[in-house]
């Protein structure tokens, strides 16, 4: 797996991939895209850089156990359906807040949070799937 | 109105004080039981302000909403019958409650135990002045849950772990009847109230009404053949037999049958069934009691009688009868109470309680000795205790009825002379004749022992000499309840010598003396024609054991382990979903009339595609014939990425690209970690197969690929219904500030779902890791299980 080649063009693809996923994430509201399909985009690119690096460094680079961060996907997208409760309507009502900065004027909402927290829970568990698998495989 | 709150106060207050319980014992270890019983006591006396009210023939009534949407309400209901009970279970409540923490003095969980004590009265007492059939419910099962960990309170012992097991399945059948039969009659009558409720015997459904409380109640109250879990219970401290199997938890179904007599009685199902079980249980406990030679195990016998006997009463509805349940429940509560409580001090202060090792204990115990001696007094129902009057109101009335009544009272007059001898036996040969070395050496017991047996002995006189008192504020007012109609009483503390029931009750006196006498000989009798018995324990037993081994044999059969199988079932299934309703339903029919073969070629037109898609689709087909024709398995995965792949090319070219976009990403990852999966497996780069086995995967693989087929096409044929679509489109930017409908639907309106579903996908997640985790330290058979979670 680990050409010359490919571990010296992986640091690029993965932060492409990563610098991408993010981006689809964001923009899923109104275009193609969305924390589902980001999730998994950002998922791959970490599995790549277990490919290319190594399980270890790869855990190492990401700091925290990637089930960890699904963890707080699921609670972040549910903490973002309790907002409402502030302003007195059900469970996961949306609420919208626009952020003017000069020419242009930025959305912020709980479904964004929302959304956020699917990209968290697909990125951390597809990945700490893929990298248990490769670190088993090393074995 | 403040005072009527306050009967919901009755049953809660026990809860709080359960709570409070293990707290008070920490920290006034010494004064814990004095301190603890004043909440019983506390009940008592407010209810005793209501024997006044009550006896005027007025009833204390209050409701709280519990769910209004549903107009259900946990109403309360104080009348004769459930004051009587109340004062009974409060009153012995308080003395058990000042026992138990001296019986089980230095025990390292007495605060917990005083605490399961506790929440069972109030469960009681909630039960016994519940209204509501939903109340009653849930009252009724948690003085079996109580119970249950009353009876396991010592559960490093293994038999103690089986009595509280047994008696919980045993009760909870019971349980389970009783919510059968609310739910009945609900239906038919339209009330939760069972205040509500009129006479049900002429309905439709009565039969079946019937034998869902009868089960209830027969479960509970220990009746034949449900009768064996109660000598078992005896596992439990001497406190909780003294308290659950002699005023409370042994006598709801007792109570239960009073309270419904007026709804579900004067049917000759009725009589006859509560008359047959009744007698048996009355003669069985009674010669059970003679068998034993443990004091505990004789008392509990003789409760199992005294059940039926009440039951008996029940059944034959008579008003003396129906007097003579009222004063012989609260007689029965007072001396058996009284009698466990000395079971109990003796035990604890000679350290046996086998009556043949016990002797001339009176010398060394008197104040225990005057105890037991008042309880037997009423056991065996001598003039001026409330035993006699039990007595004889149960015999009047009978001697000059149908054959049916002579019958019962024979079986009365049977069953109270052995309870009386068994009742001489307990409270005379402990005490009396020569001294027996005992494990310990004997000397009185503490007041908070005593004070039990001393009390409620002495309640069976004094209330017997009250005897106006007793006529016009228990007697009258509980049976009344339980007839549906005044009952007038009659009860005179002189002794009428011109009486068929006196001369009954010295009948009863002179057998019971005999029987006494002989009671070894008895015991030697019994015992060797008991031992020739299958008994109901060990039936109990032969079903728990296939029970289980029913659930293993399923288990086994649905859970074999091998996952092979495992999918074929999950795929043979999709396979019959899709199917059956196809060919049921007619979808195949519409969309390809088998019986009008004729313009097949009309209906199969070619389609009008450009050569991009074409390209597209071949490319699909490729994929799938490459993973067909594969012999390598790594070759077949990238295939089946190839074929997924095309298939999200033709999402995108339909104008999904969401879709495309996630069934790209989702190819990609599936073969990295299908691939994965093969290196971790060290599975043969070959995938062998028997022939037989790709006959049957491919059958499978083609039924259920044709189903989904012909479904969808079905579908595709009808009319759709847009609602949805439209509402979406038209609501997305506006409302929903997204111009993405599908991302919007997922994060916005369905947003429920999708918190559901990305939980569902980290719980997947976990599983899968702990799976893998385990291979890593036990790497032997290659397993198929990877593959089936990814």
């Amino acid at each position: 797996m680990s050409t010359i080649i490919f571990r010296t063009i992986a640091p690029l693809i993965v932060a492409i991939m990563l610098m991408f996923s993010v981006y689809v994430c964001l923009r899923g509201h109104n275009e193609p895209g969305g924390g589902f399909i980001g999730g998994l985009i950002a998922a791959s690119a970490l599995a790549i850089w277990g490919m290319a690096a190594g399980v270890e460094t790869a855990r190492k680079a990401l700091w925290v156990d990637p089930l960890a961060l699904a963890g707080a996907g699921v609670f972040a997208a549910a903490l973002s359906g309790l907002a409402s409760v502030f302003t007195g309507s059900p469970f996961m009502t949306s609420i919208w807040l626009y952020l003017d900065l000069g020419e242009t004027s930025v959305p912020l909402s709980t479904p964004m949070i929302f959304d956020i927290g699917v990209y968290f829970v697909v990125l951390g568990t597809i990945t700490s799937i893929a990298l248990a698998l490769q670190s088993g495989e090393e074995s | 109105m403040e005072l009527n709150a306050g009967i919901a106060l009755v049953a809660i207050a026990p809860f709080i004080a359960a709570l409070l319980a293990p707290l008070v014992q920490r920290f006034s270890a010494p004064l814990a039981g004095w301190l603890l019983a004043l909440v019983p006591a506390a009940i008592f006396v407010f209810l005793l302000q209501f024997i006044g009210p009550v006896a005027d023939g007025q009833i204390v009534a209050t409701a709280i909403d519990w769910v209004p949407a549903y107009g259900l309400k946990l109403s309360f209901l104080i009348d004769g019958l459930s004051l009587t009970f109340a004062l009974t279970i409060s009153g012995v409540g308080a003395l058990i409650v000042l026992y138990a923490p001296a019986y089980l003095k230095g025990h390292p969980h007495l605060g917990r135990f005083m605490g399961f004590m506790l929440a069972f009265m109030g469960a009681m007492l909630g039960l016994v002045l519940a209204d509501s059939m939903l109340a009653l419910f849930a009252f009724w099962e948690l003085t079996s849950v109580t119970s249950f960990l009353l009876i396991g309170f010592d559960h490093s012992r293994q038999a103690a772990r089986r009595a509280a097991i047994q008696a919980l399945v045993i009760t909870n059948v019971g349980g389970m009847a009783l919510l059968v039969g609310a739910i009945l009659v609900r239906q038919l009558s339209g009330s939760w109230e069972i205040s509500a409720l009129g006479s049900l015997a002429g309905e439709p459904l009565y039969g079946l009404v019937l034998a869902c409380f009868l089960i209830a109640a027969f479960t509970k109250s220990a009746q034949v053949p449900f009768h064996f879990w109660l000598p078992n219970a005896m596992e439990a401290p001497t406190p909780v037999s003294a308290f659950l199997h002699s005023a409370t938890m042994v006598q709801a179904g007792v109570y239960l049958l009073a309270r419904l007599s007026p709804s579900l009685g004067g049917t000759a199902a009725w009589s006859g069934i509560l008359l047959v079980f009744g007698g048996a249980t009355l003669l069985w406990g009674a010669l059970g009691a003679l068998r034993q030679t443990d004091l505990k195990q004789m008392l509990a016998q003789t409760t199992i009688a005294s059940l039926g006997l009440l039951v008996m009463l029940i059944g034959l509805g008579s008003e003396t009868a129906t007097a003579a349940v009222i004063v012989y429940f609260v007689a029965h509560a007072f001396y058996k109470a009284a009698l466990f409580m000395v079971v109990g001090a003796i035990d604890h202060e000679t350290g046996t309680r086998d009556i043949t090792a016990l002797g001339g204990l009176a010398d060394r115990m008197p104040l225990t000795f005057i105890g037991a001696a008042l309880a037997a007094l009423s056991m065996f129902g001598l003039p001026f205790t409330l035993g006699f009057f039990a007595k004889e109101e149960m015999y009047a009335g009978l001697s000059d009825g149908p054959w049916q009544d002579i019958f019962a009272l024979a079986v009365l007059v049977a069953g109270n002379a052995l309870l009386g001898a068994v009742g001489l036996l307990v409270a005379i040969k402990p005490f009396l004749g020569a001294e027996v070395t005992t494990p310990k050496s004997a000397h009185e017991a503490p007041i908070a022992m005593l004070a039990g047996p001393l009390v409620l002995g002495a309640a069976g006189i004094v209330a017997a000499v009250m005897t106006d008192w007793l006529a016009h504020s228990v007697l009258e007012p509980g049976a009344s309840a339980i007839m549906g109609a005044p009952v007038p009483s009659h009860l005179t503390l002189m002794i009428n010598p011109a009486s068929i029931a006196l001369w009954l009750s010295v009948l009863t006196w002179g057998l019971a003396v005999l029987a006494y006498q002989q009671a070894a000989t008895i015991r030697t009798l019994l015992r060797r024609v008991g031992s020739l018995l299958w008994t109901a324990d060990q039936v109990f037993d032969a079903v728990m054991f296939g029970l289980i081994r029913f659930a293993g044999a399923v288990t086994r059969a649905l859970h074999h382990g091998r996952l092979e199988l495992y999918l074929v079932t999950v795929f043979a299934m999709l396979a019959l979903a899709l199917v059956l309703p196809l060919l049921a339903l007619g979808g195949i029919d519409a969309l390809l009339p088998l019986s009008d073969l004729g313009d097949w070629s009309a209906r199969l037109a070619w389609p009008d595609l450009q050569l991009y898609e074409w390209a597209v689709a071949l490319l699909a087909v490729v994929g799938l014939v490459a993973v067909l024709v594969a012999d390598n398995r790594l070759v077949a995965i990238v295939s089946l990425g190839i074929q997924g792949t095309a298939v999200a090319l033709i999402f995108l070219l339909f104008g999904a690209p969401d879709l495309a976009f996630t069934q790209f990403m989702v190819e990609v990852l599936s073969v990295v970690i299908l691939a994965l999966v093969m290196t971790r497996l060290r599975l043969d780069e070959r995938d062998h197969r028997p022939f037989e086995d790709l006959l049957r995967d491919g059958t499978l693989a083609l039924v259920c690929g044709a189903g989904v087929s012909l479904a969808l096409m079905v579908v595709l044929s009808g009319t759709l219904d847009t609602k949805l679509s439209d509402f979406f489109t038209a609501t997305s930017v506006p409302v929903a500030h997204g111009a993405n409908i599908v991302n919007v639907i997922l994060v916005d309106y369905r947003g429920f779902d999708t918190l559901g579903e990305i939980s569902v996908v980290m719980g997947a997640g976990i599983a899968i890791l702990a799976l893998l985790r385990r291979k890593k330290a036990a790497p032997a058979k290659p397993s198929r299980a990877q593959k089936a979670t990814s």
